[in-house]
């Protein structure tokens, strides 16, 4: 958690946080090609940063955040299925449930420490990707949910083969969040949520009533991750039951910590090296490609606390400091 | 006039060793009252049981005569009761400032508004940096805590209570482990507090007990030995006896 609380100091410039941007919009002709594996990255992105929420500002370890994706990946397609395929009434219906199942099992998350908040999520985790399995007249079992068939974004923009109006719908998708998110961290609500990370007791102290402020954010971070899998559901047309996988739970963990935890840019970061290392290194190394991808991750963590931008604010720092040594000599 | 805090048998059992037991005190408004006692007298579970950051196994807690012994901590924040701690319990990474905004706004009930950034709640500031210049901290505003000199990291624990506007105000050693110097300093600054809010301190410098305490409750072994008027008790041969050994 130390790495999460030091950086929490650092936040980008408006000229960075510009360029981070525009370079996503760049993205129509700087990566034409490959404008699906973009949209993956930024779906990926929008789960990082609903699980920075609580990782980051609130120091809640959860190893069944799939369990919220999943539902928003479900709950969008089996609307779809069934008639309703307006991307926008996906993703709202997607978030709302994921949401309000946040706001249930918050109630038994929040309660612990992180080694019985581990416990619980992994349980939540499983359960439901049990129960979709289970479920399969309605989920489609381990053969997934056929037949989703999503309408025209605004009845104007449809899906194309290329990946087009997916790129443009997510990086839409995942701005308005982040905004959405950046807005609430920087409030008064968001400065709490830190006070709780950091002491919890002193915070109680103060007045805070403490699981009530953990379950609204619990069921917030919830409702991100669900708009993350409604996301994902629209622009690939299906849904696997691995929405619920215990390794995608386990991946948002490691995307968060290569980026860094409690900035937000560090869960998007974190899932563009991920996503991006996880696609080449397999297209590279089939059969042995994890083994390149562990390599890398330890190398991620020698480079010290914070991630990629805990390291990229270390190099900027001290090539700065050497500049302004060099301007006095 | 009744007691703005009160207790009603109050007591604190870990397994058979009896921490506080049958502790009956009464606060009254505007009090400057201190509690004594040498270590282990059950001086620290007594203000955790006050506050609600531990549940007692015996006896009530009444504050404005309204039983609050069921109620959480941050309830009873909100009703008035503000407590500090014995060991700078503080948040090392923010600054004084943005330490004393999270109580403020809290108390001023907009700690949950999701949408505003922090920077833009000028009345809370303001009120932040009252609280800050009654500690003589506003110099040290935007100073990360962490780097604080430790005397004045003590003020940053008492104007974290102050910024919940409590009408007690609960003092766990405020001075331990602050320089004799700075310690008069600090308990000017206590006595300096409006007449409004009543504080109940714990504290082992006798010095500073009898210069500004006005009543005085000895505990001893979880017990209360004696209470009475601060002068009273300086010249108790009991409290004498139990509390300062036989020393003249």
């Amino acid at each position: 958690m130390n790495s999460a609380r030091a950086s929490t100091r650092a936040r980008p410039l408006p000229w960075q946080e510009a360029l981070f941007w525009s370079l996503l919009v760049g993205g129509f002709w700087l990566w034409p090609k490959h404008l699906a594996l973009a949209s993956q990255v930024l779906i990926s992105a929008l789960f990082a940063l609903s699980y920075d929420l609580i990782l980051g500002y609130a120091g809640i370890l959860s190893l069944g955040h799939a369990a919220y994706f999943g539902l928003g990946a479900y709950s969008a397609g089996l609307l779809a299925t069934h008639g309703w395929g307006e991307p926008l009434l996906g993703l709202l219906t997607g978030g709302c449930c994921a949401g309000l199942a946040g706001l249930l099992t918050s109630l038994l998350v929040v309660r612990g420490q992180d080694l019985t908040r581990l416990m619980v999520t992994t349980a939540i985790g499983l359960l439901l990707f049990e129960l979709a399995n289970r479920l399969s007249s309605v989920t489609g079992g381990v053969d997934g949910l056929l037949g989703v068939e999503i309408a025209p974004l605004l009845g104007v923009f449809r899906f194309d083969i290329y990946g087009r109006t997916a790129y443009g719908y997510c990086l839409l998708v995942t701005f308005v969040v982040f905004l959405g998110v950046r807005r609430m961290v920087h409030s008064p609500f968001g400065w709490g949520l830190r006070g709780i990370r950091d002491n919890t007791g002193r915070m109680l102290a103060l007045g805070y009533p403490v699981h009530r402020r953990l379950v609204a954010l619990y069921t917030a971070s919830a409702a991100i991750a669900g708009i993350a899998g409604a996301l994902l559901t629209q622009i690939t047309q299906f849904v696997s039951i691995d929405v619920f996988s215990f390794n995608r739970s386990a991946e948002v963990v490691v995307m968060l910590i290569v980026g860094g935890a409690g900035v937000l840019y560090g869960g998007l970061v974190g899932a563009a090296v991920f996503t991006l290392a996880y696609h080449y290194l397999s297209g590279w190394n089939p059969l042995y490609w994890q083994f390149w991808l562990g390599a890398f991750l330890i190398a991620i963590v020698l480079l010290g606390g914070g991630g990629v931008l805990g390291a990229y604010q270390r190099v900027s720092h001290l090539l700065r400091r050497r500049l302004e040594r060099t301007a006095q000599a | 006039m009744t007691p703005v805090l009160r207790t009603s048998g109050l007591g604190k059992h870990f397994g058979g060793i009896r921490a506080v037991s049958g502790v009956s005190l009464a606060l009254a408004r505007g009090a400057r009252h201190a509690i004594i006692g040498p270590n282990g007298a059950g001086k620290t579970t007594l203000i955790n049981l006050l506050t609600g950051m531990a549940s007692p196994s015996e006896g009530d807690v009444y504050l404005d005569e309204v039983r609050v012994t069921r109620l959480r901590a941050d309830q009873r924040v909100k009703r008035g009761l503000a407590r500090t701690f014995q060991i700078n319990n503080l948040f090392p990474d923010l600054t004084v400032l943005q330490s004393v905004l999270l109580a403020v706004c809290e108390q001023r009930g907009v700690a949950a508004e999701p949408w505003r950034p922090l920077r833009s709640y000028s009345e809370e500031i303001a009120a932040a940096r009252a609280v800050l210049r009654l500690l003589h901290l506003d110099a040290a505003e935007d100073t990360v805590v962490r780097q604080l000199p430790y005397g004045d990291q003590r003020l940053v624990e008492i104007a974290l209570a102050l910024a919940c506007k409590p009408r007690v105000l609960l003092l766990d050693e405020p001075a331990a482990g602050v320089p004799k110097g700075q310690s008069q300093a600090l308990f000017r600054a206590i006595a300096g507090l409006p007449e409004e809010v009543s504080v109940l301190f714990v504290e082992h410098d006798m010095d500073i007990v009898f210069r500004f305490a006005r009543r005085i409750t000895v505990l001893v072994s979880g017990s209360i030995l004696t209470e009475g008027a601060a002068e009273d008790i300086a010249n108790d041969p009991m409290v004498k006896q139990v509390y300062l050994g036989n020393r003249r």
